[in-house]
């Protein structure tokens, strides 16, 4: 019960992916594109642990810390890329 | 059986919480709100989902406490993300919704002020004082 419970779950972040993607499409700047990136990772932590609850395998919980981290990276890096760019 | 109580109410919390960040960054109207709502919603919500997973797998200790390091990173790390990228468009020159009322920053943080302040401390602060006055 709580498995298809948590894969419900995991269909509604499916939504809020979907909802975001319409901004990465129309964003007016790279910027905002960055804050979807930023964005999508941190749905991505959430879609993870749902899925490791609705098959019962911890050893997903474990990818939670990967996406995090490249996540994080990966927004400090563009951001510095886009003032390096707006400096020159 | 508590333990599923907790853990459905934390992964409806944090899916709430989730869902309203993506749909605040679909609908508001310039970047500094979308940041504001991508970065300060989310980590809440992902927070909740962290918890309730931390919950549902506390049989096994390790898998417990690393949730709960990943919640302690996730709080610690989106703030600073967020902090680059709004300065990030602000020094790209991203502008601010047409009914903000007020922006103080207005002239002491572009890209040239925040050079001269690399090339030399004191004439970087005076450039910005004379931008600001």
């Amino acid at each position: 019960m709580l498995s298809s419970f948590a894969l419900g779950i995991f269909t509604v972040l499916l939504l809020g992916v979907v909802l975001s993607l319409g901004r990465l499409v129309k964003g007016p700047k790279m910027a905002d594109r960055v804050v979807v990136i930023d964005l999508l990772a941190t749905i991505g932590i959430g879609m993870i642990v749902a899925y490791a609850i609705a098959t019962d395998e911890p050893v997903f919980m474990d990818v939670t810390a990967i996406i995090g981290i490249v996540g994080f990276l990966g927004t400090i890096a563009f951001a510095y890329y886009l003032q390096r760019k707006a400096d020159d | 059986m508590i333990r599923d109580i907790l853990t459905i109410a934390c992964l409806l919390i944090g899916t709430f919480f989730t869902v309203v960040a993506a749909l605040g960054v679909v609908r508001f109207p310039d970047l500094y709100m979308r940041m504001s709502a991508a970065t300060k919603s989310t980590t809440l919500g992902c927070g909740f989902m962290l918890l309730g997973g931390a919950i549902y797998f506390s049989d096994d200790f390790g898998v417990t406490a690393r949730a709960i390091a990943v919640i302690g990173f996730v709080f610690l790390t989106a703030p600073v993300g967020a902090h680059m990228i709004g300065r990030a468009g602000y020094i790209s020159g991203a502008k601010l919704w047409n009914k903000s009322v007020v922006n103080e920053l207005e002239g002491r943080y572009t890209a040239t002020a925040l050079r001269s302040g690399d090339e030399d401390e004191s004439g970087g602060s005076e450039s910005v004082n004379q931008a600001g006055s």
